[in-house]
C-alpha cells in the first residue's frame, strides 16, 4: 500500500530529517517527496510504501501526529488512493 | 505522483469544510426469516442481522482510518417488516421492532431502518399490523426508523393510509411527549420511496435488491459551500459548473469508500447517494450555500430557484463519479438538521409553505419540521396528502417527517441534539381539511403515469 504524508505548518529546521527518521525506523521507503515554502508556510507532500512497515497504519499516523504535536506541525498520513479517486478521472 | 495542490484541496474540504462519508449502509433481506411464531422470527431477524453486518462497523472505521476521511455513520436497512408480519399469527408486532433495537444495539449502530410498509395501493393484514403498531414500537425503541409508503406517480395516493398516518403520528407525538415527541422524528411517509435509499429515517432493503447491499450517502455542503464563496461574482452559467466539479470529487470520495467496503465485507456494491446532507454544525448547511448564491436569507424569494440549480449541478456532477447513482440523490432540507434552516426559520424568514415549494425541486421533502403540538391528526393528513401530490405529480421521491411536538406551541423549539438538531415550532395553516381527509378512497394515478 502507498500513502501520502502531507505535513503543513511554520517552517523550522529539522522536518523532513524528523519525518524521514520516523519513517526509515520503520521501514517506510520514501518514493517521491515534493515541498514549498510560501510566506513561512511549510508544505511537504511525501508518497510512501508502507508495504514493509513494521507498525500498522493506525499507529503510523498516531506516531506521525504526535511528533507533529512536537514540532507545532499538522502531519496527516493517508491512503494515496482517496487523493488519486478525487482528482483524477 | 499527484500534484500538491490537489492533496491540500483535499485535506483543507476534510479538515476545515466538513467532507465526510455521510453513511454506509448495509442492505439485508429478511424474507428467510419469515415464519408464523413471531418469538422464532425475531430471534431470526436479530440472528442474521447481527450475523451478517458482524463487520460493517469496524470495517467502516478501518476505512476511515486509511482514507482520513470521516465516517460519520454506520447503518443497517432491511426488508420492509410488514411482509414479515403477513406470515406471523400474532396481531402485536412490536417485539420485531424491540429485536431491530436490540440488533442494532448489539452492533454498535445509531439507527437501523426498514420497519415499514409499502400501501400505494392497498394494505396486507401485515401492513395493517406493521402501521397500526407504529406508535408503540416507535416509543418502545430508540434505533428503529420506519417508513410507510403511501403513494407512487403509478398508483396514485392511498389517502386510507395518509388519513391513518396523521392519528398515528399525533399518537407518536403523545407516546413520547417526555422525550420532546422524538418517535415522530424516526417515521417518514413517502410518495415513490426509493429501494436503496441509504439515509434514514426512510431505508429499507427492497423487495427487489439481493441478499444484501452496501450503499453509501455521501455529504459535503461544506465544501460546496466555500467552492461557491471562492468563486465570487461570476455568472450562474460558471457557478453550475462551480458546483458540478465540486460534487464530481465529493462523490468519487464517496465511490472509493463504497467500492472499498463492498470489497471487505464481501457484499456487492448498490449504489452511491448523491445527496447533499446538512448537519447542524456550523459550516454544514444547505441553507448557506443558498444564501451563499446570493440570498439574504434562505426562505426569501429566489430560493426555489437557486435550490433547483443547486440541485441539478449536484446529480451532474456526481452521476459522472459513481457507476451506480440511487437512492435519494439531491439537496436535502431538513429544518432541524441544518444551522442555516434553523436560524431563519426561528427568525420567521422561512416559511412552511415555501419549504413546501422548495421540496418540489430538491430530494427529499418536508423534512424534521415541527408544528404545533395542538395540531388536529386531519391536518397532519392534509400536510402528507400536500406533500405526496408533489412527488406523484412530478414523478419524483417526496417524504414527510413532521414533528407536532406535544404540549409546544408556536415560539417553543424541540431539541434532541446530535444529528437530529432542533426545530423551532413553525406556524402553519389553521383551516381544517377535515372533510377532504375524511373521505378516504384514493386519489387515482396522474394521466402522465400512463407510459405504456
Amino acid at each position: 500500500m502507498r500513502a501520502v504524508i502531507t505535513v503543513i505548518g511554520k517552517d523550522t529546521t529539522g522536518i523532513i530529517a524528523a519525518v524521514s527518521n520516523v519513517l526509515k525506523e520503520r521501514e517506510i521507503n520514501i518514493l517521491d517527496i515534493n515541498q514549498s515554502v510560501l510566506s513561512d508556510m511549510f508544505v511537504m507532500v511525501m508518497l510512501v510504501d508502507i508495504t514493509s512497515s513494521k507498525v500498522d497504519f493506525a499507529s503510523l499516523q498516531g506516531e506521525l501526529t504526535t511528533l507533529g504535536d512536537n514540532m507545532g506541525l499538522k502531519i496527516l498520513a493517508m491512503h494515496e488512493d482517496i487523493f488519486n479517486t478525487m482528482h483524477r478521472i | 505522483m499527484i500534484n500538491s495542490f490537489d492533496i491540500l484541496e483535499t485535506i483543507k474540504m476534510i479538515e476545515e469544510e466538513h467532507l465526510d462519508i455521510r453513511t454506509v449502509t448495509m442492505g439485508i433481506s429478511l424474507r428467510d426469516c419469515a415464519g408464523s411464531d413471531i418469538n422464532r422470527v425475531a430471534d431470526k431477524v436479530y440472528d442474521k442481522i447481527t450475523k451478517t453486518a458482524e463487520k460493517l462497523v469496524p470495517t467502516a472505521e478501518q476505512i476511515s482510518v486509511e482514507y482520513g476521511i470521516p465516517i460519520v455513520n454506520k447503518r443497517v436497512s432491511v426488508t420492509p417488516i410488514s411482509m414479515l408480519a403477513d406470515a406471523v399469527e400474532s396481531e402485536d408486532i412490536t417485539i420485531l421492532a424491540k429485536a431491530l433495537d436490540r440488533a442494532a444495539d448489539t452492533l454498535g449502530i445509531n439507527f437501523i431502518g426498514g420497519y415499514g410498509a409499502l400501501v400505494h395501493k392497498g394494505m396486507t393484514k401485515g401492513d395493517t399490523a406493521l402501521i397500526n403498531s407504529l406508535p408503540e414500537a416507535l416509543s418502545e425503541t430508540e434505533r428503529v426508523c420506519s417508513f410507510v409508503n403511501v403513494a407512487t406517480t403509478r398508483a396514485g395516493i392511498n389517502m386510507d393510509a395518509v388519513k391513518t398516518l396523521g392519528e398515528l403520528v399525533c399518537k407518536m407525538a403523545y407516546l413520547t411527549r417526555d422525550r420532546e415527541s422524538v418517535a415522530c422524528a424516526k417515521f417518514v411517509a413517502f410518495a415513490n420511496s426509493t429501494e436503496d435509499n441509504p439515509f434514514m429515517a426512510g431505508a429499507f432493503h427492497g423487495v427487489g435488491e439481493g441478499e444484501a447491499v452496501i450503499n453509501v450517502g455521501v455529504s459535503g455542503p461544506g465544501v460546496v459551500h466555500k467552492a461557491i464563496k471562492r468563486a465570487g461574482d461570476c455568472n450562474l452559467t460558471d457557478l453550475a459548473e462551480v458546483i458540478k466539479r465540486t460534487a464530481f470529487k465529493i462523490t468519487r470520495a464517496g465511490q472509493l469508500v463504497a467500492k472499498t467496503a463492498a470489497e471487505r465485507l464481501g457484499i456487492p456494491f448498490g449504489i452511491v447517494d448523491l445527496s447533499l446532507a446538512p448537519t447542524p454544525a456550523i459550516g454544514d448547511s444547505v441553507a448557506h450555500i443558498i444564501e451563499e448564491m446570493g440570498l439574504s436569507s434562505v426562505g426569501s424569494h429566489g430560493t426555489t430557484a437557486a435550490l433547483a440549480m443547486l440541485n441539478d449541478a449536484v446529480k451532474k456532477g456526481g452521476v459522472m463519479a459513481s457507476p451506480h447513482v440511487g437512492g435519494l440523490s439531491g439537496a436535502f432540507i431538513p429544518v432541524s438538521e441544518d444551522a442555516g434552516m434553523i436560524e431563519a426559520a426561528r427568525k420567521g424568514l422561512l416559511s412552511f409553505d415555501k419549504l413546501e415549494a422548495m421540496t418540489a425541486v430538491c430530494s427529499v421533502g418536508l423534512d424534521m419540521i415541527a408544528v404545533p403540538g395542538d395540531t388536529p391528526p386531519e391536518v397532519i393528513s392534509a400536510i402528507i396528502a400536500d406533500e405526496i401530490s408533489i412527488g406523484v405529480v412530478n414523478n419524483k421521491t417526496t417524504a414527510v417527517r413532521v414533528i407536532p411536538a406535544y404540549g409546544k406551541g408556536v415560539g417553543d423549539s424541540v431539541s434532541y441534539g446530535g444529528l437530529l438538531g432542533e426545530a423551532p415550532i413553525m406556524p402553519i395553516s389553521t383551516c381544517s381539511p377535515l372533510k377532504l381527509i375524511s373521505r378516504g378512497g384514493r386519489i387515482p394515478a396522474p394521466i402522465h403515469s400512463q407510459k405504456n
